[in-house]
């Protein structure tokens, strides 16, 4: 068992190979092309996505309303820029629509939407995915589907309430299709989750509340997708995966640093450190 | 009225296996019978409102149409914006029925009190209104309820009142120089304000509208044409409510002779009394002699 310091360091020490950085330079270059973003919130969470899009998923990209599709809702809406590059990886839209970030007639906002292709659930407002999660996983349980169903919610999102009153039912109808994945970068938009409203501990909180709880290194591609494949084999109860992150993760002038959490404007020298972060691969 | 909108969902339930049903934390034997016979389509998800509209999108986005009920001022104000963004803004599905509409549950204070729903209700894109003035109109509304395309808010009045408006369409009484727009319960009371106005000698006509949102502006711009004085009549604040929606309606549209309008409901601050909703609609003057005593004044300056 590691402590939330072993479990930082390790997240912190992890090297991301070449897949992880190019994803980190489609973000880049969205961000550059759209001129703000919230950088460091989407930087903690691509390994979670590229793990769940590569490895666990079904979908079909050209066919994005598929029924038999595994449902993978994006509850910390402000990581899209995360979500974006992997739905662009992925094709479920062309790349260069990335270049429209946040443009006005733009499918790509500030925060996700279903207009675009493989957006399941409009999020920005924290707290709503498990709530829709547990509609969907109770349908599909109703229709006799297998359906998967993943929320990925951010550390500071679940200081709502609404989190918890969902967790609640999740338990209730022993959802084990269900699986929340917590970017747990320990960094909200003030400061550490530590200082603003204490999680910890975290993993007993939902232990209690009627879920089996798994922890991984969040940029870790093997711990992720062992816990992932770990977690599927337990029946009778939803599951969590709190995920040890580091927000800002691969570009070291934003790694924990809450001032990375969103960028309105950039910097040219914060434009530079990241085209530093980021030249040596091609996209 | 409040049982006949339960009634409803059930046979509804019954004929068409995408209807839901999920309550908070209601009184005890709801919907037995629906419980029994369709458990899998039964829910009683505990006080966490919030919860429960987020849960009931999730089911209308896989095919359901969940029918959620709770007290109205829980169903609005404690998952505003659940309704919102995860209801409305995909237009969804999913009908709220909202028990207690108005000063129904006067003894119990302004926590219970919804005399903003209307308005909380009316700012929503793809929202439906419906405020039935008896049974039988709830059942005409309910069953109507399913084929609204997206969500539906039903104000849901105490239950109990005389059935009414059997056969009857929006037009009750031809307009005269007055006339009277009613929705919800306060029809029973414009009924009286009109045979206490005729012994002044004031002829008042009575168009009663059940359906408040999308409002039927053409109906209602066809029915002022030779009206001097409209009055609206609403259990629920003057600010953003039903006849705000007719002052817009009047606003927006170029007459060449438009009529006075006098909107009637509640003030601009907290109910602070408790008693029974007759006896604040008798302080708020929202009973038939007070209602008449209103328009005599407003006739007389």
């Amino acid at each position: 068992m590691l402590t939330i310091t072993q479990w930082h360091e390790q997240a912190l020490a992890t090297k991301l190979d070449d897949r992880s950085l190019l994803l980190r330079t489609s973000i880049y270059k969205t961000v550059h092309a759209g001129g703000r973003g919230h950088i460091g919130s989407a930087f903690s969470l691509i390994e979670i996505l590229r793990v769940l899009y590569d490895d666990i998923l079904r979908y079909q990209p050209q066919n994005p309303q598929w029924i038999e599709r595994d449902l993978c809702i994006l509850s910390k809406g402000h990581g899209c820029l995360a979500l974006y590059a992997l739905l662009a990886d992925k094709g479920f839209f062309p790349r260069h629509q990335l270049n429209t970030f946040c443009k006005i007639d733009s499918l790509l906002g500030g925060h996700p939407e279903p207009k675009l292709p493989g957006v399941e659930w409009p999020t920005g407002s924290l707290g709503h995915g498990l709530a829709v999660a547990v509609g969907v996983a109770l349908a599909n349980r109703m229709k006799n589907r297998e359906n998967k169903v993943f929320v990925i919610t951010g550390d500071g999102e679940i200081n709502e309430g609404s989190i918890w009153e969902s967790a609640l039912s999740a338990a209730k109808h022993k959802l084990d299709r269900l699986t929340v994945m917590i970017d747990y970068n320990k960094q909200q938009s003030y400061g550490p989750t530590k200082m603003v409203l204490d999680l910890e501990p975290l993993s007993d909180k939902w232990r209690s509340f009627g879920f089996f709880v798994f922890e991984a290194n969040g940029h870790d591609i093997v711990s992720l997708h062992n816990t992932l494949l770990a977690s599927e084999k337990e029946k009778g109860k939803p599951k969590v995966i709190i995920c040890h992150t580091v927000k800002g993760k691969g570009l070291s002038i934003a790694e924990d640093n809450p001032k990375w959490h969103h960028k309105s404007k950039l910097t040219k020298d914060e434009i530079f450190a990241m085209q530093q972060a980021f030249n040596l691969v091609e996209n | 009225m409040r049982e006949k909108s339960l009634e409803c969902v059930y046979e509804l339930a019954k004929r068409d296996s995408r209807i839901v049903y999920i309550g908070s934390d209601v009184g005890a034997e709801t919907l037995e019978q629906f419980k029994k016979e369709m458990p899998d389509r039964f829910f009683m998800e505990g006080i966490s409102e919030a919860h429960i509209i987020g849960m009931a999108a999730g089911l209308a986005k896989s095919g359901y149409i969940p029918y959620v009920n709770t007290i109205a001022t829980f169903i609005t104000r404690r998952c505003y914006e659940q309704i919102v963004i995860d209801v409305c803004l995909q237009n969804l599905p999913v009908k709220l029925i909202a028990n207690g509409g108005g000063l129904v549950y006067a003894p119990l204070g302004p926590t219970h009190m919804a005399v903003d729903d209307i308005g909380l209700m009316r700012l929503l894109p793809n929202m439906h209104i419906i405020a039935p003035c008896d049974a039988n109109e709830m059942e005409k509304l309910m069953m109507q309820s399913v084929d609204m395309s997206g969500p539906v808010y039903v104000r849901v009045g105490k239950g109990n009142e005389p059935n009414i408006s059997s056969g009857k369409s929006s037009l009750w009484i031809e307009p005269g120089e007055v006339l009277i727009i009613t929705t919800g319960v306060m029809i029973h009371q414009a009924l009286g304000v009109i045979d206490l106005l005729k012994e002044k000698g004031i002829s008042c006509g009575l168009l009663h509208l059940s359906i408040i949102k999308p409002i039927n502006k053409d109906l209602i711009l066809t029915h002022l044409k030779d009206v001097e004085l409209v009055i609206t009549v609403e259990e629920h604040v003057k600010s953003g409510g039903f006849g705000s929606s007719i002052l817009e309606i009047l606003s927006d549209h170029r007459h060449t002779n438009p009529p006075k309008l006098l909107r009637l409901g509640l003030p601009d601050h907290f109910v602070e009394l408790y008693g029974s909703q007759k006896e604040l609609l008798q302080y708020f003057r929202l009973d038939a002699n007070g209602i008449t005593q209103q328009i005599l004044q407003y006739l007389v300056k």
